[in-house]
């Protein structure tokens, strides 16, 4: 309200008190209304389930235990946490590799393509993952396209089984997810200074120096950005596991979702959820040091 | 040379993206329950569609939902982008930091806290309840469209208009909110989308009772592939490219 005081003195604005004041409440109650209901109070009721006991016939009984976490370190749970980020890592890794070279050919394309471009790179990112994950499902199903071009092209001489394996779940993960990859690192791109590249190749830099020297570092925000993107929701969507993994893959998502809605243990699925919570806000506070630490490289 | 291998990369790449939805789209078409061989064209499993019941009464609650949650995640999404852009207020860090914890916090964490919370607030999981997480889980992109709009402007008219003696309230509605409408109209759109798609935090929040479009498209998934599945996902696909497009639009034009 700084740029107030000089309106008020002379006394111009009309119901100063009534309406802007009005309005300023209103504007910071609804705010505060909903952040609080609807974001502050479900994460602590979230940590409080987990530090309580397994009901009987509510969903928790009040009684303080930490049970459910010391169930996490059973072998059983501990590998399914590994098998998720495993999977959610390599999914992560594919769409970088797939998408950087992509990224750096769209945002190089002639000027009076890029609009075309970019809302071909836009639509998946609208399209629902549900649908692209199905698209998948009829894609390489044992009778699918897939594996009728491989038996045509006689690089097979029988139908391969992908569909309920590690590998459908992963390309259904990286087909889903490469959108959320490409915008943050064509962003990126959009907005590197050419002329620093033109310079190393002038002073002899050769393909792999511009590449690991000069790109990679410049674009190294987009690539964070991009692999935050993937990665953390790679770890809850459940429905890729159960569509294209069959019952077969275990993963955090579907463990948290069956706690909740068919083994009724709120607190342990409670409790699985601070944990992957915790692990996510680490990773997200090695991305704000990073991006510090890059921001402070580029004003010296 | 690098030239055309970037080229043929980018339609590769291009081809993996839209291959499979491109076969999708196809094979609703297809006179044949295998979705392998092509027996020729037919709209018959569109028909199906609409003489399926329960479809329609998903698709309608799903309709009334997305309507209901982008309209009003676009009003409060709003006011939590003035209240952030023009005002100094208490706690106002924290405030931002959750604005951060809704975009950030995985589905399934958000899915399962709005579960607790509207069991331990004693309410009926049911239409109520899917329509406040929908506007919780849109809120945040509406907010941070808004900012960022708002971010870009010219700070200069807003004074100029309290100099001419506007009013707060006349201030935002005649100078800041025509300002900022593409960045409303586009949120509203990615929420209509969002809430229309949205599988994971609605499973947790809809009840056994409640149906709705993605939970029934989850369910058919489920059980395997089926051209009346491809025709309602080609559905969707075709809704999504029409709301992408007017968002593409509204942020090229303005």
């Amino acid at each position: 309200m700084a740029e107030r005081p000089i309106v008020a003195a002379r006394g111009e604005a009309r119901d100063l008190r009534g309406e802007g004041g009005g309005f300023r409440r209103v504007a910071i109650g609804t705010t505060w209304f909903w952040l609080l209901l609807f974001a502050l109070a479900p994460n602590l009721l979230v940590v409080a389930v987990s530090l309580l006991e397994r009901g009987e016939r509510e969903f928790v009984r009040v009684a303080f235990s930490v049970g459910s976490y010391v169930r996490l370190l059973d072998p059983l749970y501990a590998g399914v946490f590994w098998s998720s980020f495993r999977l959610a890592a390599i999914a992560t890794i594919v769409c970088l590799l797939i998408a950087y070279p992509f990224a750096l050919a769209v945002a190089r394309a002639p000027l009076r393509w890029r609009p075309a471009l970019l809302a071909l790179v836009v639509i998946p990112f609208w399209t629902s993952s549900l649908v692209r994950t199905y698209a998948i499902v009829i894609l390489i199903k044992t009778e699918g396209l897939l594996n009728a071009g491989l038996l045509a092209l006689g690089l097979v001489d029988e139908p391969i089984e992908i569909l309920y394996t590690e590998l459908a779940v992963l390309i259904g993960f990286v087909y889903t997810e490469l959108p959320f990859m490409v915008l943050p690192l064509y962003a990126a791109m959009e907005k590197l200074d050419w002329r620093l590249v033109e310079a190393a190749r002038d002073l002899g830099a050769g393909a792999w120096a511009v590449l690991w020297r000069v790109l990679v570092p410049l674009t190294l925000p987009g690539i964070i950005a991009g692999s935050m993107l993937v990665f953390l929701p790679a770890l809850g969507m459940f429905y890729v596991a159960d569509v294209l993994g069959g019952a077969k893959e275990l993963l955090i998502g579907n463990l948290i979702r069956d706690q909740f809605l068919s083994a009724r243990d709120w607190p342990f699925g409670a409790a699985a959820s601070v944990v992957v919570t915790l692990l996510m806000a680490a990773l997200i506070g090695v991305y704000a040091l990073s991006q510090r630490r890059l921001g402070s490289r580029g004003a010296a | 040379m690098i030239r055309t291998l970037a080229r043929v990369y980018q339609g590769l790449v291009f081809l993996l993206l839209y291959l499979p939805i491109a076969v999708l789209v196809a094979f609703s078409f297809n006179d044949s329950r295998s979705s392998l061989t092509w027996r020729g064209f037919t709209t018959d499993w569109y028909v199906k569609l609409i003489e399926d019941g329960d479809l329609l009464v998903a698709a309608g609650n799903s309709a009334v939902v997305a309507l209901l949650a982008a309209t009003c995640a676009t009003v409060i999404g709003t006011l939590t982008a003035l209240a952030l852009y023009r005002y100094r207020f208490r706690g106002k860090t924290m405030a931002e930091g959750l604005v951060f914890v809704l975009i950030m916090a995985p589905e399934i964490v958000m899915g399962i806290s709005l579960l607790i919370l509207f069991v331990a607030l004693g309410m009926g999981l049911g239409f109520t309840t899917v329509l406040l997480a929908h506007v919780t889980f849109c809120l945040p992109f509406v907010t941070v469209t808004v900012l960022a709009r708002l971010n870009g402007f010219d700070r200069h008219l807003v004074e100029a208009a309290q100099d001419l003696g506007a009013s707060e309230l006349q201030t935002v509605a005649r100078v800041i909110l025509p300002m900022a409408a593409p960045a409303l109209a586009v949120g509203w759109l990615l929420s209509f989308t969002l809430s229309l798609d949205d599988v994971i935090i609605t499973t947790f929040v809809a009840g056994p009772d409640y149906e709705l479009l993605p939970l029934k498209l989850y369910s058919m998934v489920r059980r395997g592939v089926t051209p009346e599945i491809n025709a309602l996902s080609t559905v969707l696909f075709v809704l999504t490219l029409i709301v992408a497009g007017l968002a593409q639009r509204l942020l090229r034009h303005h």
